[in-house]
């Protein structure tokens, strides 16, 4: 099922979402992007933040101060209304070490596809993709812009813990993620990048709508980098425009 | 001289709190903050504090304290907890004095889950990215705390003046969790729906800041199964996985969720939800959004007025001549009876 026009979903008397779509499509994020972006400009009356999705943007706001059934009809119809920006885009080289210790499950994935481990690694590092959303925990950034011939439904028993840095794909998501934490999905790799690191400047490095690409590193590069990253270094090639 | 109060004997999960650390949704970290708001508010009144200064909040706590470095104020809210000071018994929902060396003992609760302890002054642990709470899966802020830990204190000499009181905040055990249908409500059956609605679920022993996990019969989804594209939770959604049990999503949740969310609880029953232990039974029932925000509104009413709330503590003598006073008073009114 698709919608051509967005819906407002009730979120108790604190939020409510604006759904452009329930799929995992680059044209329903740029407009959750561009609804975001003109929030941002002009915040409605007791707008306490806002959070994008890959299809929808949840509105929170103070219920003392407003009507989530009011702004919601307002936010809707703007919504409805709003084109997607040419908001400047910042793109990001994450370096990435690719199979081995670093990433566990890059030799059965490349069996599942009846692919090498090179060609998997080659096709997981040739899009450009986009941060589509930021959520779960801290950081862990979802991707849009996997190459289909990748996606592989999530394993069906999830490890209870996997490392910080973890690159993995999910369906037809990918993922970065930033500190250790359970998953069920494949991991390909791991990036010495900390897209979270309290007490850095910035404390979060990756937002939604950023774009992104993997560099393959050797794992001969990883202790450098990774011991950079720790003191708060980013370790990550940023281009802006 | 710094004072400090150092956890002796620790049972359970206690952690600093304050009033969260809301503005990072979008990067994937939910606001943690009190689980019970009211009581939070009240504990830190009780001590002459902003409603919203870091305390430490006990979740199914037993523990042991000693003030050392200097005297301190203190008081508990929240669930009722039997207290003593050195052995002697001492109300909770009243700010006291623990001097110096002496030790307090704080019993596991009666009922409910969360009580909150405030100090006079606050407890100035470092605050990151804008607040004390601590977030335990982000690793922000401080606790879960152990035996042997210490909390510091603001090294202020505690103010002079009476003792204070409040009636104690009630648990609000009665009566349905108050929920509003969505987002997701229509990926469920209208008889999934009535499962809700009109079944009893039990909180099982899955139950933490994060969520609690309901036991209870299953919710059924509707023909698009269990899967949604991930989309933003709040506090108090409802998410229903495979299994068909809801799970309450609480203040250090995750941020996303790919599970369907048949309903909210309002924020006036958040604190309603988490005094619930597990084993205890929960029913939920759907209100609109207006009467959710007139409840928003009475909750906040309530909140702003305990500071007036605040009364001197009596003396026993005091008490007990009032309650013979009232007592003649009903006398006279009810000569028959």
């Amino acid at each position: 099922m698709t919608h051509d026009a967005p819906r407002l979903l009730a979120c108790g008397d604190t939020a409510f979402t604006i759904e452009f779509g329930d799929r995992i499509d680059p044209a329903l994020s740029a407009r959750v992007r561009a609804l975001d972006a003109a929030l941002a400009e002009r915040p409605p009356p007791g707008l306490v933040e806002t959070v994008p999705t890959y299809r929808s943007l949840t509105v929170h706001l103070d219920p003392l101060i407003a009507d989530p059934e009011a702004t919601g009809r307002a936010v809707l119809a703007l919504a409805g209304a709003t084109q997607a920006s040419a908001a400047p885009e910042r793109l990001w080289h994450i370096p990435v070490v690719y199979g081995g210790a670093f990433g566990i499950d890059l030799a059965a994935v490349a069996d599942h596809h009846g692919l090498s481990p090179g060609a998997v690694i080659e096709r997981h590092a040739a899009p450009e993709y986009r941060v589509a959303m930021i959520g779960f925990l801290p950081g862990y950034a979802y991707l849009e812009g996997l190459d289909p011939a990748l996606a592989l439904s999530r394993r069906p028993h999830p490890r209870p813990s996997t490392p910080a840095g973890t690159i993995s794909i999910g369906g037809a998501q990918a993922l970065v993620a930033s500190i250790a934490a359970p998953s069920g999905w494949h991991l390909l790799g791991r990036t010495p990048v900390k897209s979270f690191l309290p007490g850095r400047d910035p404390v979060f490095l990756l937002r939604p709508g950023d774009r992104l690409r993997f560099v393959p590193i050797a794992a001969g590069q990883w202790d450098a980098l990774a011991a950079a990253a720790k003191a708060g270094e980013t370790v990550v090639e940023l281009r802006e425009g | 001289m710094s004072g400090r109060l150092s956890l002796l004997r620790l049972t359970g999960a206690a952690s600093i709190q304050d009033g969260g650390r809301p503005g990072f949704l979008r990067f994937g970290l939910s606001g943690s903050g009190p689980m019970d708001r009211l009581a939070h508010a009240a504990a830190n009144v009780l001590v002459g504090n902003a409603p919203d200064t870091a305390a430490l909040e006990l979740g199914l706590c037993a523990v042991t304290l000693r003030a050392e470095g200097g005297p301190v104020r203190l008081a508990l809210a929240g669930a009722p907890c039997a207290l003593r000071i050195d052995g002697e018994a001492l109300a909770d929902h009243r700010s006291f004095l623990l001097r110096e060396g002496a030790e307090l003992t704080i019993a596991r609760p009666q009922a409910g889950v969360f009580a909150t302890l405030a100090a006079e002054g606050g407890f100035p642990v470092r605050a990151v990215m804008g607040s004390r709470s601590l977030h335990r899966r982000a690793g922000l802020g401080e606790g879960p705390f152990t035996d042997g830990d210490a909390l510091p204190l603001a090294g202020l000499s505690p103010s002079g003046g009476p003792e204070r009181c409040l009636d104690p905040i009630p648990l609000e055990r009665d009566g349905p969790i108050r929920v509003v249908l969505g987002p997701q409500d229509d990926a469920f059956t209208a008889d999934g729906c009535a499962t809700f609605l009109e079944q009893t679920f039990t909180v099982s022993p899955q139950a933490d800041r994060m969520g609690y996990q309901l036991d209870g019969p299953a919710i059924a989804h509707g023909e698009g199964g269990f899967n949604i594209v991930s989309d933003a939770t709040v506090a108090g959604s409802v998410q229903v996985p495979g299994s068909g049990r809801p799970i309450v999503l609480l203040a250090d949740r995750q941020t996303t969720g790919g599970y369907p969310k048949i309903a909210t609880v309002v924020s006036a029953d958040l604190r309603r939800i988490a005094q619930r232990r597990p084993g205890e039974a929960v029913r939920f029932a759907a209100i609109d959004l207006a009467q959710a925000r007139r409840l928003a509104q009475a909750r906040a009413a309530v909140l702003a007025a305990l500071s007036e709330a605040l009364r001197p503590v009596e003396c026993r003598a005091e008490r007990l001549l009032r309650a013979n006073l009232a007592g003649a008073a009903v006398d006279a009114f009810n000569p028959g009876d």
